[in-house]
């Protein structure tokens, strides 16, 4: 009798121990507290009206669509970055280089060079969006399924086109920055920087169920995910089809990346560091465990930056400034202390 | 029961594999032999459906393996690779829980968690069952592998090159095991084997490859001879009959 108790008490589990486990649950508790706070911090902190009055919620209600921005950003940098690090079996590239955010540039610098200063608006309506969303969707799915199905099946081969090919369309566009007109360079600068508040607040009403969708259908797969991060011979082994597994997840990343890419623009350094920020917290192989921690680091550190950024020095320009900043220390005291990735 | 019919494949236009017709009968230990780039390890991947071959049928205990669905081949064969490497990081345990993936798709069940327990005691692994793979010697982490393997309660395991980096004893501790696994638990084993001594003392039959042909495939006893292994290795070897039986000398 006692020996089937202690049989049935030895299992397997995501956490190594309890204490384990509890400190997960903790990060997770105090980041969602976090949020929270921030979350209520940006909607009240120095809104002029008295609180309460019909003036005060009209303003909370207008920033309220900041906090939207932000955690449509966060939850697709973060689900797109874990995921396409499990799949293509490294954790130091991101979906960034695969020519994301090239192509993106490439695409609002042509309208600027062929349109002048009006290309910039062009660039804006809800079907353009959608074009340019397609766009870099068509893109990487051609890339990813050439690349795939052809002979040179391994990732790291793949990574190298993407980068070479990111690197040729970065040219292109210097190339026609170099020939734009001042005032036109200038509002394209403006579009290309990383900026929440800049963002194209109508685009919301498509991003949001996008990224939802996307995010939970990752989280569904988080099994699968788990046993392709062992490895695609691993992975085969255990009985799934790893060829078609990586293409479905990499053209999910490419959906979440194209939304939030052509939501704020570029935010190179975000997603790398929310993931392995996030891997260091949860510490276990477990996706169910990494992403949800990924999203709230995600939205803590982008609604600290732009509270910091709007409140505190006045200055609600480039977020992606002051994530890569703080971002990057964190992250360089993290993998000092831990010795680690 | 293994069945290759009419199996090649071609590499960058120059090396080839195959055609390769052979029949490798269930139970016991079968170890794959050969000189290097004999094709040993491809041929291994090809039966456990890590590589696709460029023209014929492999079949594994009657399953296409090229035809069926991967999740159904899981749970007739497993394999192991030389190298594994992962980017997470994982215990001991957990990584034995994977084997159970086919069977449970990551939520183990009670049935699931006795094969883990029984997996690492086979293995003598569970005082080490908590700690995590980047902790351990590599004969270590080498048990933790064929633990998973086993774990996954295939008929058929394959293994490539299991004594890979494994010191004397450590060795001969892989091989008791794995006879064992294929003595008690009734798995047919087939592995890619350097150590021609080794294998066989340990297996039951010796199929011997050379530039990408099956050259031989025998009982032990059969292909324990001067003349059959200096041919399939390319280099006079000498047998020297000791009490536990022929041991060959090549040096």
């Amino acid at each position: 009798m006692a020996n089937t108790t202690t049989a049935a008490a030895v299992t397997t589990s995501t956490f190594v121990s309890s204490a384990h486990r509890r400190r997960w649950l903790i990060s997770l508790i105090v980041l969602a507290l976090a949020a929270l706070g921030l979350t209520a911090g940006i909607l009240t902190y120095d809104n002029p009206m008295p609180f309460g009055s019909a003036g005060f919620w009209k303003i909370a209600q207008s920033r309220i669509t900041t906090v939207l921005v932000i955690a449509v950003v966060a939850a697709a940098h973060s689900f797109a970055t874990v995921a396409f690090h499990t799949v293509t079996f490294n954790r130091i590239v991101t979906p960034s280089i695969l020519g994301f955010e090239a192509l993106y540039g490439l695409i609002n610098t042509a309208a600027v060079f062929f349109l002048g200063a009006v290309g910039a608006t062009v660039t804006r309506g809800i079907a353009s969006y959608f074009f340019q969303v397609v766009l870099m969707v068509a893109f990487a799915t051609l890339l990813y399924s050439w690349l795939l199905s052809s002979k040179f099946t391994n990732v790291h081969t793949m990574l190298l086109v993407g980068v070479v090919i990111g690197a040729g369309l970065a040219s292109l566009t210097t190339f026609m920055q170099r020939m734009l007109d001042p005032n036109e360079f200038d509002v394209l600068t403006a579009r290309l920087m990383g900026n929440i508040s800049n963002a194209s607040t109508e685009y919301l009403p498509y991003a949001i169920p996008i990224v939802a969708v996307v995010a939970f259908w990752i989280l569904a797969r988080a099994g699968r995910m788990d046993a392709m991060a062992l490895g695609s011979s691993v992975a085969t082994s255990l009985g799934l089809n790893h060829r078609r597994e990586t293409i479905k997840v990499l053209i999910a990343v490419s959906i979440l990346m194209a939304m939030t890419t052509s939501l704020v623009g570029p935010m190179t350094f975000l997603g790398f560091l929310v993931a392995t920020l996030a891997y260091s917290i949860a510490d276990t192989y477990s996706h169910r465990a990494i992403l949800p921690v990924a999203f709230l680091l995600g939205f803590v550190l982008l609604t600290g930056a732009y509270f910091v950024l709007r409140h505190i020095f006045y200055a609600q320009g480039a977020v992606t400034i002051i994530v890569e900043l703080i971002g990057g220390l964190v992250f360089l005291i993290v993998i000092m202390r831990k010795g680690r990735l | 029961m293994i069945t290759l019919e009419n199996v090649t494949k071609t590499y960058s236009g120059e090396t080839t594999i195959g055609p390769i017709d052979v029949q490798i009968p269930s139970g016991g230990i079968t170890s794959l032999v050969g000189p290097n780039g004999a094709g040993k390890s491809t041929v291994l991947t090809m039966m456990g459906r890590l590589m696709s071959s460029d023209t014929g049928k492999i079949t594994v205990g009657g399953l296409d393996v090229k035809q069926s669905k991967s999740i159904e081949v899981a749970k007739k064969l497993s394999i192991l690779r030389q190298e594994n490497h992962f980017v997470t990081r994982l215990t001991v345990r957990q990584l034995v829980g994977f084997g159970r993936y086919p069977h449970s798709q990551g939520r183990l069940t009670v049935e699931d968690e006795h094969h883990i327990n029984s997996s690492l005691e086979f293995l003598n692994l569970t005082a080490l069952q908590d700690r995590y793979l980047d902790e351990l010697s590599g004969g270590q982490r080498q048990r933790a592998y064929v633990a998973m393997v086993l774990a996954q309660d295939t008929e058929y395991v394959f293994l490539d090159e299991p004594l890979n980096n494994l010191d004397m004893s450590h060795s001969v501790q892989m091989m008791r095991q794995l006879r064992k696994a294929a003595d008690e638990l009734g798995r047919t084993v087939i592995m890619v084997m350097h150590d021609i001594n080794f294998a066989s003392r340990y297996s039951d039959h010796i199929l011997a490859m050379n530039e990408g042909q099956v050259t031989h495939f025998d009982t032990c006893a059969d292909t324990m001879k001067s003349s059959v292994l200096s041919e399939i290795f390319g280099t006079s070897v000498r047998i020297i009959d000791d009490v536990d039986g022929p041991l060959a000398v090549y040096f």
